[in-house]
């Protein structure tokens, strides 16, 4: 393989990485105090890629308002989703939770199928976001190259809440002792809908790039992206947000350089990302960046 | 109320069962007889199902898996060379599939081989981990299934799928492997094996403590569980004759997995109630996607209107009634006995 080739399918990587790493933030915030999968997690970004697309088109906003607005309503949906079909079962057993949760994600897919319905629909990609660079032999969609930088751009906010605010002192606290965080007099039901917030609104984020990079969007196109970026967030060590992040970024750099060096694997390409998490789960369940379980 | 009589009650329900069966084939119209083979399908794999979901509380998402396996294999064993000649039309079938075959009954038999085989190497990584790792790794093993299925060009003839089955399964087929799947796991259930998967269920550090491995007591459940459902896709292969990767997604483990938790997680009756009611509910539904006229209105049917209602159901039960139709209970005729002489007593003046 030629040098710039190589580089393009680096470029490619990283900004596909960076699309996995935002959601997967969404996945480890939520597992880290709740210890549950939000298997719906998903399909925020289908929610998000049809909001945003709506503005646009319905509502004729200029992209620099709708895709906002999308990204808000898609966090206060995360917030709805909490309320509606986890906070009933907080005392229940894991597996009504988890069942509850996949029961959530296709009530979310089938009624984006009916309300909108299964035709993939293209996505309108601001100028802005869609010219080409041209350096040498490199073609480069511009936006590309914004993805990753939006995505440190939201990960330097994030850490900023989490480690220098109150209410994110008060989050790392729920995960790491949910009952003792409530005895110290904090409001853990604000503090879920926070992190529903946060989770959801970055998983927008990245639902909006997404459709920009492959803009057919279709009320089935978050299940994929989803379970992926839920595998990054276990090779980065669940729970763990930095974790998560170098985790999105290494399984988009792994997914792109097989199928670039490996043409012949690419039909395989959406078992990879299993056959990674089932290693990782045998040699080293923690992830990269998390801590060992004390049985 | 004594074994013997329960024997004979057993045998006196099943006979009566298979007398209704044998009206329906001779009497009962060609759509009546699919519903009541999907019926039996459904029991076979929602009761195996159950065991692992219900019983040993592990929450398994990879039936798809083990179904696509069964009915692939099912298929490939079954169908003459010539009918593969016809149906790999891209690639040629590989040497030993395209000259073998062999009679329908051990096509069923291998279908659940090779099922449970396949569960048995990947219950290895699967049974290290437990609760939501557990459910991601066994959809991951689903979603890999059918990938292989798609790419596989050569053994599975990919997309395009198998066309052209014999339509062997009919009620007796069917209802035979779900009395016999309902009959064998039932006496797991009740067997000393059983309890310690409940007693796993419960507590798994308890159960360790008390001498039971978890490891090997989940891996028979597993095996057991995969084995039924290779049988039973074997059979959906050669009821619906036409198999494609697209068959076997995540949302046929989506249905099973309502069926169970309608019909109470654990209890093998609830998950025979909610086969029954899934299969009759699904077609009853069919109105909803079905424009309909009521006085000079016409509301237009909407497709895909069922799977939110089925979605609808799921959650609503899981929040409001999370025991389901029998909660953990199963039917027994000792219950039923005690219930008739209640109500006789309200019957009787004192």
């Amino acid at each position: 393989m030629s040098l710039t080739l190589f580089l393009q399918q680096l470029i490619n990587g990283v900004s596909l990485g960076s699309l996995y790493a935002l959601i997967a933030i969404g996945y480890t915030m939520v597992y880290g105090i709740l210890r549950l999968i939000n298997f719906a997690h998903g399909d925020l970004l289908m929610v998000a890629a049809y909001a945003g697309m709506y503005g646009v088109l319905l509502f004729s906003l200029p992209w620099f308002i709708s895709f906002p607005l999308a990204v808000m309503a898609t966090g206060a949906l995360g917030i709805l989703l909490d309320r509606a079909a986890y906070k009933p079962l907080r005392q229940a057993p894991r597996i009504s939770l988890l069942i509850s949760a996949i029961g959530a994600s296709f009530l979310m897919e089938n009624l984006a199928l009916v309300l909108i319905g299964g035709v993939p629909k293209p996505f309108p990609r601001p100028d802005f976001f869609g010219y080409v660079i041209k350096a040498g032999d490199l073609h480069i969609l511009v936006l590309t190259i914004y993805s990753p930088i939006i995505t440190l751009l939201l990960v330097l906010g994030l850490l900023y809440i989490v480690f220098k605010t109150k209410a994110g002192k008060a989050m790392r606290a729920a995960s790491l002792d949910f009952e003792a965080t409530r005895l110290m007099g904090i409001n853990l039901d604000r503090i879920i809908a926070l992190t529903f917030l946060i989770g959801s609104s970055l998983a927008a984020a990245s639902g909006i790039m997404w459709a920009m990079k492959y803009p057919q969007i279709n009320p089935f196109m978050g299940v994929i992206p989803g379970f992926k970026a839920f595998i990054a967030a276990v090779i980065g060590g669940i729970g763990n947000i930095v974790g998560a992040v170098l985790g999105g970024f290494l399984l988009g750099l792994c997914e792109i350089l097989i199928v670039a060096l490996l043409p012949d694997l690419a039909e395989y390409r959406d078992a990879f990302a299993f056959l990674i998490l089932i290693g990782v789960l045998l040699f080293r369940p923690t992830g990269i960046m998390g801590e060992p379980i004390i049985q | 109320m004594s074994e013997k009589l329960k024997f004979w009650l057993n045998v006196a329900s099943l006979v009566l069962l298979f007398g209704v069966l044998f009206l329906f084939s001779r009497y009962g119209s060609g759509y009546q007889i699919r519903i009541l083979n999907n019926i039996a399908i459904f029991i076979t794999l929602a009761v195996s199902y159950n065991l692992v979901n219900g019983v040993c509380g592990l929450l398994h998402l990879g039936p798809n898996g083990f179904i696509a396996i069964g009915a692939y294999t099912s298929a490939l064993l079954s169908m003459t060379p010539a009918e593969k000649q016809l149906n790999f039309i891209i690639e040629h079938a590989i040497w030993p599939i395209n000259v073998i075959q062999v009679p329908f009954v051990v096509s069923l038999i291998a279908a659940g081989v090779a099922a449970a085989s396949v569960a048995f190497l990947i219950s290895f990584p699967v049974l290290r981990v437990r609760g939501d790792y557990l459910a991601i790794v066994t959809l991951g093993f689903g979603e890999v299934i059918r990938v292989l299925c798609n790419a596989a060009q050569s053994v599975t003839n990919g997309p395009l799928g198998l066309k052209g089955l014999q339509a062997h399964t009919n009620l007796w087929w069917s209802w035979g492997v779900a009395t016999l799947a309902v009959a064998a796991i039932q006496r797991l259930i009740n067997s000393n094996y059983g309890l310690a998967m409940k007693a796993i269920r419960e507590d798994e550090t308890a159960a360790r403590a008390m001498g039971v491995d978890p490891f090997q007591r989940l891996m028979l459940a597993f095996l057991i569980s995969a084995f039924f459902s290779g049988i039973a896709g074997g059979l959906l292969a050669h009821l619906i004759t036409t198999i494609s990767p697209g068959l076997f997604t995540f949302l046929l483990t989506f249905n099973l997995l309502i069926m169970i938790v309608v019909g109470g997680l654990g209890s093998t009756t609830g998950s025979i109630i909610g086969a029954v009611l899934f299969a009759w509910g699904g077609e009853a539904l069919r109105i909803v996607e079905r424009p309909m006229e009521i006085g000079p209105f016409t509301i237009p049917g909407i497709p895909g209107m069922r799977m939110v209602i089925f979605s609808l159901i799921l959650m609503l039960v899981i929040l409001f009634v999370r025991k389901g139709i029998m909660g953990r209970s199963e039917f027994s005729w000792d219950a039923l006995a005690s219930k008739f002489a209640g109500w006789r007593r309200t019957q009787t003046p004192p």
